[in-house]
C-alpha cells in the first residue's frame, strides 16, 4: 500500500515537468503563430528587416539569430583556454591539494555573481578598456559581450570538466606512466579520451547559459538591429531584442518577438540534442 | 500574458500605496487609490505632484513608469484610471478605443546630449541632426558643423549616435521633430516611438542613453531634459525656426507654446515659428475615458481621478514645473483642459459641474 502511494507520487511529479515544457512550448506557438503566418517561417527566419513603420511592418530574425550565435561561439572559444587549464589544475595536476580546493571554490564563486553584476562590471570597466586600447571607438559590441560572457560561463565548464578529469580511473593512468609515458603523454592519451565525452557535455551546458544570457548582452552589445559585419561592430541577441522591446510592443511586433523566443527555445533544445548525441557517440568509441 | 502582468503590477504598487493612504478628503467622500502608468519623461514632475495631491487630498496614486505605449496599452485594456503619454493618440489610435480625453499636464523639452573633450558649447540645427543620425555626416569636424561652431575646436574622430532600444515618447517627440525639418528624415525614417536608427548605438530608457552618453567618447543623444541635468551631461543649443540658436529652460519651452492650441489640445509643438523657442518641446499628456464607468469603478474613484486632472492644472502644481526643469502649461491650454474635463461623465452624467 505505502509503496503504492509513493509511486503515485513520484509519477505525479515526474509528469509535471514534462507538463510545464509543453505548455511553454504550446504558449509560445500560439502566440507566435500570427508573425509566422504573416511573413512564413522560412522567411521570417532568414529576412534581416526589422522595420516598426505602422503599414509597413517588417520582422525578420536573422540579425539577432546571427548576433546571439556569434556572441555564444566567441564567448566559447575565450572560455576555453582559461576552463581547460582550471580543469587540468583541479582535477589532475593538483588534484586533492589544499589549492585546488582554493581554486576550486573562486570559480564556483563566479557562477553564483548574478549577471547584472557582470553587466556592470562590463559597462563601467571592460567598456572604456576596449575603447581606450581602441579596438572600437565605442565600446559597445558583440566583442565586448562576447568577452563578458566567456568570464560567465566559465565556472560551468570548468568545475564540471574537473569532475569528469577527476573521474579517469587511476588503473588506467598508472598503466601508461608504467609503460614510461609523462605526464603530458598521460593527459593527451588518457585523460581526454576517456574524460573526453563529460568535458564535451560541460562545454554544452556552458553554451546553454551563453545562449539565453540577457542582461549582460543587453548591456553590451549595443542593441541595433542589424547584422553584424565585424565582431567589434553593434548587434543584437535574441534574448536582448525581446527585453528591450517587449515592454511596448503588441499586434504583429509582439507575435514577432515570441516567434524569436520559440526560435531562441528550439535552437538550445537542438544544441542539447547534439550534445547529448555526440556523448553517446563518444561512449560507444 | 503582458496584461495579467501589468494588471499584478499594478495591483503590487496600488497596495504598497494603500498602507500609507487612509484619510479622507473635504469632500466627505472617501479616499481613493488611483493608478496610472505610462511616460517616464514627465515622472520626475509627477513623483512630486503627487506627493502633494496625496497630502492635500487624502487621494493616494500609484504611477508606473512603464513608458508612453505601454501606458496607453493600460488604458486600453481599461486597467487603469489614467495613462500618461508624451505623443498624444492617433486618429486612427482614437477610433480603435472608447472616447478619450487628453489633458496635458506640464511641458518639457528633448536635448541632444553629447561627450567631447574640451568642448562644452555646441550648436546645431535640425537638418545637421537629421544627418548625425542618419549617418550622413560622419565625422565631428565635418565642415558642416565647423561652419555652424566657427569658434569651437571639433575633434577629428567619429560621431557616435546614441538612441532608444525601446519604444518611446521621447523617441517619438525628437523623431517628429526631425520629419518636420529635413525632408530626408521624413521620407526616409519618419516619426514614431520606435524608428530604425541606420548607426550608431542604442540603450534602453531615458537613463540608459544618458549613461551611454556619460561614458562615451566621441557620443551624441537626445533624452528628457532632466536626464541631462541629473547627470551634468553638456547640452546643445538648437536652432529654430527663426534661425536662433536656443538652449532648452522653461521660458524657451513656453515660448514653443505660444502658437495655436486645438480644443482637444492633440498638438505637436516641436519646430515652432516662436521667437525664442526651443525647438524640440512637447506637452506631455494624461489620457483618462471620458465615460468613467467601466471596469467596476465607483462614480468617488472617477471623481477622484478628475480632482487629480483638476489639482494639476492649479497654479499650485503648475509652478512646481519649473523647479523641476519642466515649464507650466500656457493659459490657453489649462482653459481649454478645464472645457474639456466638463464634458467626462459618469453613466452619462457629467461629473464635474
Amino acid at each position: 500500500m505505502n509503496d503504492k502511494i509513493y509511486k503515485v507520487i513520484l509519477f505525479i511529479a515526474a509528469l509535471i515537468m514534462p507538463i510545464v515544457c509543453g505548455g511553454v512550448v504550446y504558449a509560445l506557438v500560439t502566440d507566435a503563430y500570427e508573425a509566422f503566418e504573416y511573413f512564413g517561417f522560412f522567411n521570417f527566419l532568414t529576412s534581416s528587416e526589422w522595420n516598426y513603420t505602422e503599414g509597413a511592418e517588417q520582422y525578420g530574425a536573422l540579425p539577432f539569430i546571427t548576433g546571439t550565435l556569434m556572441t555564444t561561439l566567441l564567448a566559447l572559444i575565450f572560455c576555453i583556454p582559461f576552463s581547460l587549464p582550471v580543469a587540468l589544475f583541479v582535477g589532475e595536476y593538483f588534484k586533492g591539494t589544499r589549492v585546488a580546493a582554493v581554486l576550486s571554490t573562486i570559480t564556483d564563486l563566479l557562477a553564483g555573481i548574478p549577471s547584472i553584476i557582470y553587466g556592470l562590471w562590463g559597462f563601467y570597466t571592460l567598456r572604456p578598456l576596449i575603447m581606450a586600447l581602441n579596438i572600437s571607438a565605442q565600446g559597445s559590441g558583440i566583442l565586448t559581450a562576447s568577452l563578458v560572457l566567456a568570464i560567465m560561463i566559465i565556472p560551468y565548464a570548468a568545475s564540471l570538466s574537473a569532475e569528469f578529469i577527476k573521474m579517469v580511473p587511476n588503473d588506467l593512468k598508472e598503466g601508461a606512466y608504467s609503460l614510461g609515458a609523462t605526464r603530458a603523454e598521460v593527459i593527451r592519451k588518457v585523460v581526454f579520451p576517456v574524460a573526453g565525452s563529460g568535458i564535451f557535455s560541460s562545454y554544452i551546458l556552458a553554451i546553454g547559459r551563453a545562449l539565453g544570457e540577457t542582461m549582460t548582452v543587453t548591456m553590451l552589445i549595443g542593441n541595433t538591429n542589424n547584422i553584424p559585419d565585424s565582431i567589434t561592430s553593434t548587434g543584437n541577441s535574441m534574448a536582448s531584442i525581446i527585453a528591450n522591446q517587449f515592454g511596448e510592443a503588441d499586434g504583429l511586433r509582439l507575435s514577432s518577438l515570441i516567434a524569436i523566443g520559440l526560435i531562441l527555445f528550439l535552437i538550445t533544445a537542438l544544441i542539447n540534442m547534439i550534445g547529448k548525441i555526440m556523448i553517446k557517440r563518444a561512449r560507444i568509441v | 500574458m503582458k496584461k495579467i502582468f501589468s494588471s499584478i503590477m499594478t495591483l503590487t504598487v496600488a497596495l504598497a500605496m494603500t498602507a500609507c493612504g487612509g484619510n479622507s478628503n473635504d469632500g466627505g467622500r472617501k479616499a481613493q487609490e488611483l493608478s496610472g502608468a505610462g511616460a517616464t519623461f514627465p515622472l520626475p514632475f509627477y513623483n512630486v505632484v503627487f506627493e502633494n495631491f496625496s497630502q492635500v487630498n487624502g487621494d493616494v496614486v500609484a504611477y508606473g513608469g512603464i513608458g508612453s505605449g505601454g501606458g496607453v496599452r493600460n488604458l486600453r485594456d481599461k486597467i487603469v484610471d489614467f495613462a500618461g503619454s508624451d505623443a498624444f493618440l492617433s486618429d486612427k489610435e482614437m477610433t480603435e478605443m472608447n472616447p478619450v480625453i487628453h489633458i496635458p499636464t506640464c511641458m518639457g523639452a528633448v536635448v541632444l546630449a553629447y561627450n567631447l573633450d574640451g568642448v562644452s558649447e555646441l550648436k546645431l540645427s535640425g537638418e545637421v541632426i537629421a544627418d548625425i543620425f542618419a549617418g550622413n555626416i560622419k565625422m565631428w569636424n565635418d565642415e558642416r558643423l565647423v561652419a555652424l561652431n566657427p569658434d569651437v575646436t571639433l575633434p577629428a574622430e567619429a560621431i557616435i549616435p546614441v538612441f532608444r532600444s525601446d519604444g518611446s515618447g521621447t523617441t517619438f517627440v525628437f523623431t517628429d521633430y526631425l520629419t518636420k525639418v529635413s525632408p530626408m528624415w521624413a521620407s526616409n525614417y519618419g516619426a514614431g516611438k520606435s524608428v530604425n536608427f541606420p548607426s550608431g548605438q542604442a540603450a534602453k530608457g531615458n537613463p540608459g542613453v544618458a549613461g551611454v552618453i556619460k561614458q562615451t567618447k566621441n557620443s551624441i543623444g537626445y533624452v528628457g531634459s532632466e536626464y541631462a541635468f541629473a547627470q551634468k551631461i553638456p547640452y546643445a543649443r538648437i536652432q529654430n525656426a527663426r534661425s536662433e540658436f536656443v538652449l532648452p529652460s522653461s521660458a524657451s519651452i513656453s515660448a514653443a507654446a505660444s502658437g495655436e492650441i486645438p480644443a482637444d489640445t492633440r498638438c505637436s509643438i516641436t519646430n515652432a515659428d516662436a521667437a525664442g523657442a526651443y525647438p524640440i518641446s512637447t506637452f506631455t499628456w494624461m489620457i483618462i475615458y471620458k465615460e468613467q464607468n467601466y471596469s467596476d469603478r465607483s462614480k468617488e474613484q472617477a471623481m477622484a481621478t478628475l480632482e487629480l486632472l483638476k489639482y494639476i492644472l492649479s497654479d499650485e502644481a503648475q509652478n512646481i514645473s519649473s523647479e523641476v526643469h519642466y515649464a507650466p502649461l500656457p493659459a490657453k491650454a489649462k482653459e481649454l483642459s478645464m472645457t474639456n474635463l466638463k464634458t467626462v461623465t459618469f453613466d452619462g452624467v457629467a461629473i464635474l459641474q
